[in-house]
């Protein structure tokens, strides 16, 4: 197996196939605007975007984004031949139309037409435990840290549909690739708890407080409807990592923690409710999900995190196995 | 629905309203942040953008010619494969001045923008479409022809100035020439909900 041949097809498949639960998602909220309003007519134009670009193999959005892989790898794996052949991949994707020229360098400001430069595209490599403990997707690369015994058993989920294949995981390699444009990534913002203008405190009720702020500053700028990956707690650094890997997550699924998955479903709601709609022109559909996680924090800090992801949710993974077989995760 | 076709004269634009629906055609000239930084600042523009139309785009283009080292003979040796709205807020420094100087009637982006812009699209006559944001491959098939590029060395493909001949193209008024910007009403109204939330 050429793992430049497999992730150019990774890129491919991220870039112009919309993942099916965000599909779904679209397709629902047309249903919910009504028929001949802008809403209706901005979510029809990208249900019909998304079937085309799939045809075709076209990009689903010009801004094909910054390129964030995801990688688990046993110990002992060559992750600088991997991130390699991830720059080649990038690099042929570029030639092949896939990608847009979407690098500049920020000191000439001239464009960087490879798309590959030092730290890009970007790679985050963790390690799986020798036993291959942690590797049925993902308590780590979720977002959430991994088991030990005796710990609650609320702090490691396994999220449903990721564990299609249970062969040759302790060996196995898993990558995930989120494609995020530049749009939504402006989008993103840290709140640190308490924050007297909001009123928020440091609660949940604090958090909801932010996240519904976050919705209303964003209005429609960020291509709405849109997705929220949040992290509470972690430092400032760590807590962008932790949310931007909450948009991995399946706009179906729930946090692992009943309290989260409440706020969760109550923030969608409410946020929905603001009527900023598709593209900030109205509607009740502002936001397909949200995503949230909670790490431990300093007792002086206390962050509100929030990586906003628009509509073209492009995050897709694949496993090798150790036979070389692969398997797509979504 | 409404069609609009350039050139695009006074009378069809003021006689649009903040939320109608309208489909464009014919010449429409991409620019982003370096072109609108050259234009508001005294720079010359190559392309005429007189009752023409302005799009914040930056698209996805591939040669047409199978030799890349000479991939564009400077005249539609482009195929463009995704191109949709940028997020225009960010030209909110320059668009007043570019409207004023080169006589733009249709500005399509997405996401809307600020108090200059809207005053100078009642001022001199001029409206703001919002494209279906994200929506590229879709209208990258209204993109018939790319006529012409200009700054390609200089700001790089994505930022460059491309004449594209379009037909068809989807929109929505966000901001009409009597004033009225939709993106205002729905933030207005959205800050009066999100009050009553919070409570
Ligand atoms: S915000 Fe998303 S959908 Fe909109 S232009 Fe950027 S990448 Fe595309």
């Amino acid at each position: 197996m050429d793992w430049t041949d497999t992730l150019a097809e990774l890129i491919r498949r991220t870039t112009s196939d919309l993942p099916a639960d965000a599909e779904a998602a679209l397709c629902r909220a047309v249903d919910v605007e009504s028929p001949d309003s802008q809403a209706a007519l901005i979510l029809r134009a990208l249900v019909e975007n998304t079937a085309l670009a799939r045809q075709q193999s076209t990009p689903l959005c010009q801004d094909t984004g910054t390129l964030t892989f995801f990688w688990e790898v046993p110990p002992g794996t060559d992750t600088a031949a991997l991130e390699q052949a991830a720059r080649n991949a990038v690099a042929r994707a570029t030639h092949n139309g896939w990608l847009r020229r979407n690098t500049i360098d920020t000191l000439t400001g001239r464009s960087v037409d490879s798309n590959v430069a030092e730290g890009c595209p970007v790679c985050h490599f963790e390690q799986r435990a020798a036993d291959g403990e942690g590797s049925c997707k993902t308590p780590r690369s979720m977002g959430v840290p991994p088991m030990k015994h005796g710990q609650d058993a609320r702090a490691t989920p396994v999220r449903k549909g990721f564990c299609k294949s249970p062969e040759g995981h302790a060996a196995g390699i898993e990558v995930w690739l989120l494609q995020k444009g530049g749009g939504s990534e402006n989008m993103s913002r840290q709140f640190s708890l308490p924050d007297e203008t909001l009123g928020a405190g440091r609660d949940l009720e604090g958090v909801r407080r932010c996240l519904l702020h976050a919705v209303w500053q964003t209005q429609g700028f960020g291509c709405a409807p849109g997705v929220l990956g949040v992290c509470i707690g972690a430092d400032r650094a760590e807590g962008f990592l932790v949310a931007k890997r909450q948009l991995l997550r399946s706009l179906d699924d729930a946090a692992p923690e009943p309290e989260l998955a409440a706020l969760e479903r109550r923030v969608l709601e409410e946020a929905n409710a603001l009527g900023i709609g598709p593209m900030g022109m109205g509607g009740t559909t502002t936001l397909l999900g949200v995503k949230i996680a909670a790490r431990t924090r300093l007792p002086a800090s206390y962050f509100v995190t929030v990586a906003y992801l628009c509509w073209a949710c492009r995050r897709r993974g694949l496993r090798v196995s150790s036979d070389g077989s692969l398997h797509w995760l979504n | 629905m409404i069609t609009l076709h350039h050139p695009f004269t006074e009378t069809a634009v003021r006689a649009l309203c903040a939320g109608e629906a309208v489909r464009v055609s014919g010449r429409v000239c991409t620019g982003r942040d370096r072109l609108h930084k050259h234009l508001a600042e005294g720079g010359a523009c190559p392309a005429d953008l007189r009752d023409g139309a302005l799009f914040h785009c930056g698209p996805v283009v591939v040669p047409l010619s199978p030799d890349p080292a000479q991939p564009s003979d400077g005249r539609g040796g482009w195929r463009v494969v995704a191109a949709g709205p940028t997020t225009s807020i960010r030209e909110e420094p320059y668009m007043a001045r570019v409207i004023e100087r080169f006589g733009v009637r249709v500005v399509i982006g997405k996401g809307g923008m600020g108090e200059a812009t809207r005053a100078a699209c009642a001022r001199f006559g001029c409206v703001y479409l919002q494209a279906v944001g994200g929506a590229a491959a879709l209208i990258a098939q209204r993109i018939k022809r790319v006529a012409q590029v200009h700054f390609l060395e200089e700001f790089g493909a994505t930022e460059a100035l491309w004449e594209l001949d379009i037909e068809g193209l989807e929109a929505v008024v966000g901001i009409d020439a009597s004033g009225r910007s939709l993106y205002d009403e729905v933030r207005d109204a959205s800050a009066m909900r999100l009050r009553r939330l919070l409570g």
